[in-house]
């Protein structure tokens, strides 16, 4: 256009090009279709976000992504038997599976007989291919002006999408699993649930792939909470080691319902959630936690808007960071709490442990309150583990390294303990154990 | 059991011990006391390993082996143990699970078999219960929200359960009520053995009333300026310290 067009970099003219191809044949009715097109457009205008965008100025993806992978193409018989044990740290749950491989659903690994009264399970590409009413949803939740859900809208083409009906509450965990399999691709999916009012419904969601591929995921979830209705949501984020992840939450709820969310990150060689919950009506509960432990050079990025609406809402946010080598940890979150959203009780903190001198920390937790009678507060804490308690419990006989894995693992453990199924909290705890282990077996420079 | 010879410690830059000699016999309950200030944590923070202290001089030797170039761990599982002056407060680590890590991890240091949790859960019982420590209380975290003279009890109960050679006991009366006190010294002294030492921190005789000891020595500036036998311990109440206060 003009001469205030930036150069574009090559991961953004190849995910030009990548949509040039992919558009004609992507599925949705014509509706879908201007989304999409609307999408890359605003995505094409802007370009990947760096670090003179103010959201994400600590993750900056033209630098990060240096190039885009191919898209995915559906899964062969080999990558199907490939991630056949898909979601294996959660078999203890006894959750629905439903499996997800480089993107695209896959009914022979996915549970989807016997479905309790009222749960509709069905893949997104079959919602977009046969204009199914609940394909109109999609996209109602998504923020303006973001590169990494205008990319997911431009590409979408598989998911899953979830419907409890009003009133029924499911007992047993939905378990949608991401799983990555063979060479480097870009596997992008979209995810939508809604649950009626009155309803409740449980729902991890488990992202894992090879280490040493550095396959690039772009995954979104919609998750619309009616009234009086009941979310937990767990998600343990465990990629390869070279991954590059991006996650967005898009979820809105409505009076009196309960969220409860819980993210374990330990994966990926750069990574980003993030959340927009949009609290639409009165007497709303919800929390949203998380806990990350990142090593060697990875990147974790954890970026949160929650906006109160409504009065007498309570919202928590509490994120805990464990950071090792020259790992980089960074949490934004922003509360806004609208001009009548009065009564609202929100509180937000960020605590960052670091474990050595080479690793950093960005904490930005914002308040924009609109009210007048409110209760809000944030905090932001960075620190070594305490020399003073490390030394007590060595004095009892429990060597350096055990201590200082236990004092870790009651850093996270506290953010852990909140998920109400004892068999998902073993499972995430079974992860922080892992990355302990790993720690410990890697050469470690102590500061 | 412990010989010191001609310790001196520093820490950030400032002398705090300054050639101090003391003794104890297996089976012996030394007492040391002396003025605010004058080392005695310090002294206690040294034997146990802690970082930040320059050695500058002089050996430790516990049975003839010297343990200053021990890490703390290492010390334990020889049988150092510090009951400490202000018990730490460890949030998120419940306090059985710090039992049961701190027994088996110097189980496996002196490569003994690690305990089974019913042989564990039966230990702890029965010390707890000696001490009236409360089996709701072992289910908090370390130490957090405990009173005072819980904490004191805590560190007993830890003593008593890792059974050590050595037991330095920092001022662990203060902070104690009537009762408390005779609860504390009585599992001291169910504790007293042939081949187990003690050495007693206090600032009062009272406590020596209770754990009667068979040395007692003056600390005054970093040193053990004068030893004796229990009646030192009267008359440092009836006469206070004024007449160390220049000996060091
Ligand atoms: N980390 C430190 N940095 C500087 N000075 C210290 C440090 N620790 C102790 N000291 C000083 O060393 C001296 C001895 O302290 P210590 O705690 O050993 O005394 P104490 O005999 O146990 O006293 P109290 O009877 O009050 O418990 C004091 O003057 C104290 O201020
Ligand atoms: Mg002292």
């Amino acid at each position: 256009m003009t001469d205030m067009t930036p150069i574009k970099t090559p991961a953004e003219q190849a995910l030009s090009r990548a949509f040039g191809l992919a558009a004609p044949t992507l599925p949705g009715d014509a509706g879908v279709k201007s989304l999409r097109e609307a999408a890359f457009g605003a995505f094409e205008t802007a370009g990947l976000p760096h670090r003179r965008v103010e959201d994400w100025k600590y993750t900056d993806l033209r630098v990060l992504m240096r190039e885009a992978k191919p898209l995915a193409a559906p899964p062969t018989a080999d990558d199907i038997a490939a991630a056949k044990d898909a979601g294996a740290a959660f078999a203890t749950a006894g959750a629905r599976r439903l499996v997800l491989v480089n993107g695209s659903f896959v009914a022979e690994l996915s549970e989807l007989a016997g479905l309790e009264e009222g749960l509709t399970i069905l893949p997104l590409a079959r919602v977009l291919g046969e204009g199914h009413p609940l394909s109109s949803r999609l996209g109602s939740l998504a923020p303006q002006g973001n590169a990494a859900v205008d990319l997911n809208t431009a590409f979408m083409a598989d998911g899953v999408v979830v419907h409890v009906a009003a009133g029924v509450k499911i007992e047993r965990p939905l378990l949608i699993v991401s799983r990555h399999v063979g060479a480097a691709t870009a596997d992008v999916t979209r995810s939508l649930v809604v649950v009626e009012d009155d309803a409740a419904l449980t729902l991890i969601e488990s992202f894992e792939g090879p280490d040493g591929v550095d396959y690039q995921t772009n995954s979104a979830l919609e998750l619309s909470i009616g009234r009086n209705a009941s979310v937990e949501l767990i998600r343990h984020q465990a990629e390869g080691e070279s991954a590059l992840h991006l996650h967005t939450l898009m979820a809105e709820a409505g009076a009196h319902a309960t969220l409860k969310g819980c993210t374990l990150t330990t994966g990926a060689a750069v990574s980003r959630q993030q959340a927009a919950l949009a609290l639409n009506g009165d007497h709303i509960v919800a929390a949203l936690r998380g806990t990350t432990l990142l090593r060697g050079r990875q990147h974790g990025d954890t970026t949160l808007l929650v906006e109160h609406k409504g009065t007498h809402c309570e919202s928590r946010e509490l994120f805990r960071t464990v950071l090792d080598g020259t790992a980089h940890g960074v949490f934004q979150g922003k509360i806004i709490v609208a001009a009548d959203a009065q009564k609202t009780d929100g509180r937000m903190a960020s605590n960052a442990l670091v474990l050595s001198d080479g690793a950093e920390m960005d904490n930005k937790p914002e308040l924009e309150i609109y009210a007048d009678d409110v209760q809000c507060g944030h905090g932001a804490t960075v620190g070594a583990l305490d020399e003073e308690l490390l030394f007590y419990l060595e004095a009892r006989g429990i060597p350096e390294a055990e201590a200082a894995a236990l004092l870790i693992q009651s850093f996270v453990g506290e953010i852990i303990d909140q998920v109400e199924n004892e068999a998902v909290r073993d499972a995430l705890m079974a992860g922080v154990m892992r990355w302990l282990a790993q720690r410990a077996g890697t050469p470690q420079a102590r500061g | 059991m412990l010989e010191i010879r001609n310790l001196h410690a520093e820490v950030e830059d400032r002398k705090i011990l300054n050639g101090l000699n003391l003794t104890v016999s297996a089976g012996e309950v030394a007492a040391i006391m002396g003025p605010n200030g004058s080392g005695k944590s310090t002294l206690s923070y040294v034997l146990s390993g802690k970082p930040g202290y320059t050695i500058t001089d002089g050996e430790v030797l516990l049975n003839g082996e010297s343990i200053l170039d021990m890490p703390p761990d290492e010390r334990a599982a020889k049988g150092v143990f510090l009951a400490f002056q202000y018990p730490m407060e460890v949030p998120g680590v419940a306090t059985m699970t710090f039992l049961k890590t701190a027994m088996n991890a110097q189980r496996k240091h002196r490569g003994e078999p690690e305990l089974t949790t019913p042989d564990f859960m039966k230990l702890v019982k029965a010390e707890a219960d000696a001490l009236f420590i409360k089996q709701e209380m072992l289910r908090r975290p370390v130490n957090v929200g405990f009173s005072g003279g819980e904490k004191k009890r805590n560190e007993i109960l830890q003593m008593a359960l890792l059974q050590p050679k050595l037991a330095i006991l920092d001022e662990t009366d203060s902070g104690l009520d009537i009762d408390a006190l005779r609860i504390v010294s009585d599992g001291v002294n169910r504790l007293r053995r042939a081949d187990r030492a003690f050495i007693v921190i206090t600032h009062y005789q009272r406590l020596l009333n209770h754990i009667v000891p068979d040395s007692v020595h003056v600390m005054s500036k970093g040193r053990i300026v004068r030893s004796g036998g229990k009646e030192l311990a009267l008359e440092l109440e009836a006469n206070g310290y004024r007449d160390y206060q220049d000996a060091a």
